[in-house]
């Protein structure tokens, strides 16, 4: 029975992250189009555009290797099994022993490392820009995470992305001032990670903020499709993922029916969007940093995460 | 090659059939103790690796050209000297087999001696042989005792206390230092294959000199902070290597350098194990030991493999310089498709050999805090910085590798005429590509064979296994590649089936977009140059970012410009940037904390 509720949740949880990519993707647009004063597309529209895309015939370069074929769909294949081991609506899913946080991370930098070859495989100056760029970013953002990862560990005793999440949902550690530290520690990776605000604007074409669009360019139909699904599922994982480690209130405990399933489904969705509303706020709020400035934000980053693992030291030494 | 694919075969035999009891005492040695060899887990477990590495460059030392007939002798020299040191049951024969190692490495270094490069790599390799030679030997002095027994059971007997034991950590770490620090030397100079024995072999044997000297033979009694120094070796040559692989533009540097950045990380590794095993912690000790011993072996293999593809690339390609390379995967499909295997293992990604080793690591310091020790807790979130900071670089390192020369388009004219190099050659490369697909698919029975080395390194021989799973904690974190790879393929079959019946049409070709770029000339065939990414370019802006690396400079000139960069930084505070005021703020926080919290926490 168990393993069947866990079979269940667990199709029904990856069937959840890949429908609704594409709708995070595109309420985001639309409360930033609203938020700008204009009416904005359909929350709907990515829908259209990934079906026009996958409709059209791809073109490569005279020079592309196998990897321009091959690598879109390794990267999202990646970033589904990374889906599939993040939590959303309700605990003890069928892979979620295998639900690591560590391992997580491991699959997006995949994703990431299929996307920069991508980039390199034709030899253009903007994929060289955008590699570039884009390989700098998780060395400053991964050591902010570890450390996340050292108070998550010491809170609840686990790495594992379901246990944290029942850990917080029972209320072991409580409301904690180091908690606070690492969540907001990790909303900094998280934006640094998909590439959003503070640095970077989202479907910017401007040289001096291109980072994922300049290596996209080379790509087209079916490719730029799943390049742009990825990054949406991305997103939604992120968003799940904050989700559940910070506010894993509502989520269906391992074992619940499915009534606690639909009520977890309300949760996370409210979730989602009251995540999605405060990304649009910040970045309708704040300007475009330059690039160069990202070392200085995940350095303040890294100062709060270490702060938060410093307190719970304190807090575990013998005296 | 028959006696290395031997070696293999007779570790992997006697790690799954139980060791072999006692020493074989040898009839010769110094008069005051008769050699004699053994082979219990730690030993079985790094013969394993030099087996499958040596198994793997002597198949592609039959298949390159022939060098001179003077780099015929030190091969077979090298990789005997290598398995008579790791086979040692004594201090005198495990420093003859590195002594013979050293020697045939420096024979092979300097094969090429017409140029001047060689010769000075050798000189400096031969230095830092003797200084290796000069730190080991008295510290198997000090760990002999007053009695002067040299064999190793005699050594367990009489474990090192006071003074002596901490001149043993000392030396120790000094001389498997110089151990490691003869890599980039080494590999940027000598051919191809024994370029890739050393830099498969080295490490892993660093690591048994290491394990061997300090975790062995000094006994399971020492206290609980003769990790850290380890700890902090490693985690600080993790770093450096890394840093320093971002900068080279010679690819066997950079993978000499990429495999100081692993190395690093093992040594760490091994570090924790020590410091949990001091404070109690057996579980967790089990987990950073399996940690650095799957780490020495997967790295033994992928960059066994690395060198192998970058040797092979060398010859038909004509260079090593990244610069001017490039497009090879279009040349060289097997050889490109290996090297990418060994790459996405060498930047640690699921599910391949790198991932199992990093992961074990990252979730014993993680666990570090439970070494109830503020100054330690410290050190140990410091270590996940560094450690976390090391895979991102390794990985952006070896992108940077891949990604010139084998992507984008050919650099040089004699670069675009390589082209695959021959049979056995392949075949050598498709050996250890995959053998890391393997290991990385089945770490979990790895460690249960690792059992006995464990045993020897922690004192109980549990591995962190549960169905062929690595487990880590008490409410267990999970790794388990086979289920990884399953939701993998099933996920990728989900992803063809839909793509097949919604997006049929096969792509077209045409000239690259490239941003509106105009086509090139006719006089530049492969483009214009200048539009492609350079070796230093790729790294600029992380470079940027991270400020120029100034440690990662050699020590021979840094003293004067420390001296410099002190005088220049006199009245400084004002004209900070926010990145170094925040570097300055980290660590001004991390000084108060510990000293703050010193007396408190013990």
């Amino acid at each position: 029975m168990a393993l069947l509720a866990g079979i269940l949740t667990q199709l029904l949880h990856l069937a959840l992250m890949l429908a609704t990519a594409p709708l995070v993707l595109g309420v985001t647009r639309w409360l930033r189009a609203r938020m700008l004063g204009r009416r904005g597309a359909s929350p709907l529209q990515p829908f259209r555009d990934l079906d026009r895309l996958l409709r059209k015939r791809p073109v490569l370069a005279e020079n592309a290797s196998w990897l321009s074929e091959a690598a879109p769909q390794a990267g999202l294949v990646a970033c589904m099994a990374a889906a599939a081991l993040v939590p959303s609506f309700a605990g003890g899913m069928l892979l979620a022993p295998a639900g690591d946080l560590l391992v997580v991370v491991g699959l997006l930098a995949a994703a990431r490392m299929a996307l920069l070859l991508a980039a390199l495989d034709v030899g253009t100056a903007f994929g060289g820009m955008g590699a570039a760029r884009a390989m700098s970013i998780p060395v400053l953002a991964e050591p902010v995470l570890l450390l996340c990862a050292v108070s998550f560990a010491i809170l609840a005793g686990t790495t594992n992305l379901d246990g944290i999440a029942a850990a917080f949902r029972e209320g072991a550690p409580g409301l904690r001032l180091s908690l606070a530290l690492a969540g907001a520690a990790m909303l900094v990776v998280a934006l640094a990670a998909n590439a959003r605000r503070p640095v970077q604007g989202p479907g910017s074409l401007a040289e001096p903020a291109m980072l994922e669009e300049a290596m996209l360019l080379e790509s087209s139909g079916r490719h730029l499709a799943l390049w742009e699904y990825q990054s949406a599922l991305r997103l939604t994982l992120w968003l799940s993922l904050l989700a559940a480690l910070l506010l894993p209130y509502g989520m269906a405990p391992a074992g619940a029916g499915p009534f606690a399933w639909l009520l977890g489904l309300l949760a996370w969705a409210a979730k989602i969007g009251v995540l999605c509303l405060a990304l649009t706020c910040f970045e309708g709020a704040s300007a475009r940093m330059r690039l160069f400035r990202l070392p200085g934000i995940l350095g303040l980053a890294l100062l709060l995460a270490l702060l938060a693992a410093a307190l719970l030291f304190l807090g575990t030494g013998p005296a | 090659m028959g006696v290395s694919a031997g070696f293999a075969v007779l570790a992997a035999f006697s790690l799954l059939a139980g060791l072999p009891e006692g020493v074989l005492a040898l009839p010769l040695g110094p008069p005051w103790g008769a050699a004699s060899l053994a082979l219990d887990g730690l030993s079985a477990w790094f013969l394993l690796l030099l087996g499958m590495v040596g198994a793997c460059t002597s198949l592609f030392a039959l298949g390159a050209p022939p060098g001179p007939a003077r780099s015929l002798p030190p091969f077979p020299l090298l990789l005997a000297g290598m398995a008579l040191s790791l086979t040692a049951a004594d201090a005198f024969l495990l420093l003859l087999g590195l002594g013979l190692a050293a020697l045939a490495a420096g024979a092979l270094v300097a094969v090429e001696h017409g140029q001047a490069e060689a010769r000075m790599a050798a000189r400096r390799h031969l230095i830092l042989a003797a200084l290796a030679a000069g730190c080991l030997m008295p510290a198997c002095g000090l760990l002999a005792g007053p009695a002067g027994a040299y064999d190793f059971a005699a050594m367990r007997g009489v474990p090192p206390e006071g003074w002596r034991a901490g001149a043993v950590l000392a030396l120790g770490m000094l001389g498997a230092g110089a151990l490691a620090g003869q890599l980039p030397f080494a590999q940027g100079a000598a051919p191809g294959h024994a370029a890739a024995l050393l830099s498969g072999a080295m490490p892993g044997l660093t690591i048994y000199v290491l394990a061997r000297l300090l975790a062995d033979l000094c006994g399971p009694a020492q206290p609980s902070w003769w990790g850290l120094p380890l700890l902090a070796a490693g985690a600080v040559s993790a770093l450096l290597g890394a840093l320093q692989a971002l900068r080279e533009e010679d690819g066997q540097s950079l993978l000499a350098w990429a495999g100081i950045g692993h190395l690093g990380l093992a040594v760490s590794g091994l570090g924790l194990a020590l410091a949990f095993r001091g404070a109690d912690l057996g579980a967790l000790a089990g987990l950073a030991a399996g940690a650095a011993l799957l780490q020495a072996l997967g790295q033994g293999v992928f960059m066994a493999l690395l060198v192998l593809a970058a040797g092979a690339v060398a010859h038909t390609a004509g260079s090593r310089k990244l610069d001017r390379l490039g497009g090879l995967i279009h040349a060289m499909p097997v050889t490109a498709a290996c090297t990418l295997i060994g790459v996405l293992a060498a930047s640690c990604l699921p599910p391949l050999s790198g991932f199992a080793g990093a992961w074990l690591l990252l979730q014993s310091v993680l666990a570090g805090w439970r070494v109830g020790f503020i100054g330690f807790q410290l050190a140990a979130a410091a270590a996940t910085v560094l450690a976390a900071l090391a895979l991102a670089l390794v990985a952006a390192a070896m992108l940077r590798l891949f990604g010139m020369a084998f992507l984008g388009r050919p650099r040089s004219p004699r670069g675009a005429g390589a082209h695959e190099v021959s049979r056995p050659e392949r075949w050598a490369i498709l050996l250890p590509a995959g053998l890391t697909l393997l290991l990385g698919l089945f770490p979990g029975v790895l460690l249960l064979l690792a059992e006995p080395a464990l045993g020897v390194l922690t004192g109980r021989a549990a591995a962190p296994v549960r169905d062929l799973a690595l487990l880590a904690g008490d409410r267990p974190a999970a790794y388990a590649p086979l289920v990884l790879a399953l939701v993998l393929a099933l996920s990728g079959g989900l992803l063809a089936w839909l793509l097949r019946r919604r997006s049929p049409l096969a792509a077209a070709r045409g000239p690259a977009w490239d941003g509106g770029f105009i086509a090139p000339p006719d006089y530049l065939p492969f483009g214009d140059p200048l539009t492609q990414p350079s070796a230093s370019g790729l790294a600029q802006p992380l470079r940027r970012m991270l400020g120029e690396p100034r440690a990662a400079r050699l020590p021979s000139d840094s003293t004067p410009r420390l001296r410099d960069w002190l005088a220049g930084r006199v009245g400084w505070l004002p004209g900070l940037t926010a990145r170094q005021g925040l570097s300055l703020g980290f660590g001004t926080l991390v000084l108060l904390l510990v000293l703050l919290l010193w007396p408190g926490g013990r």
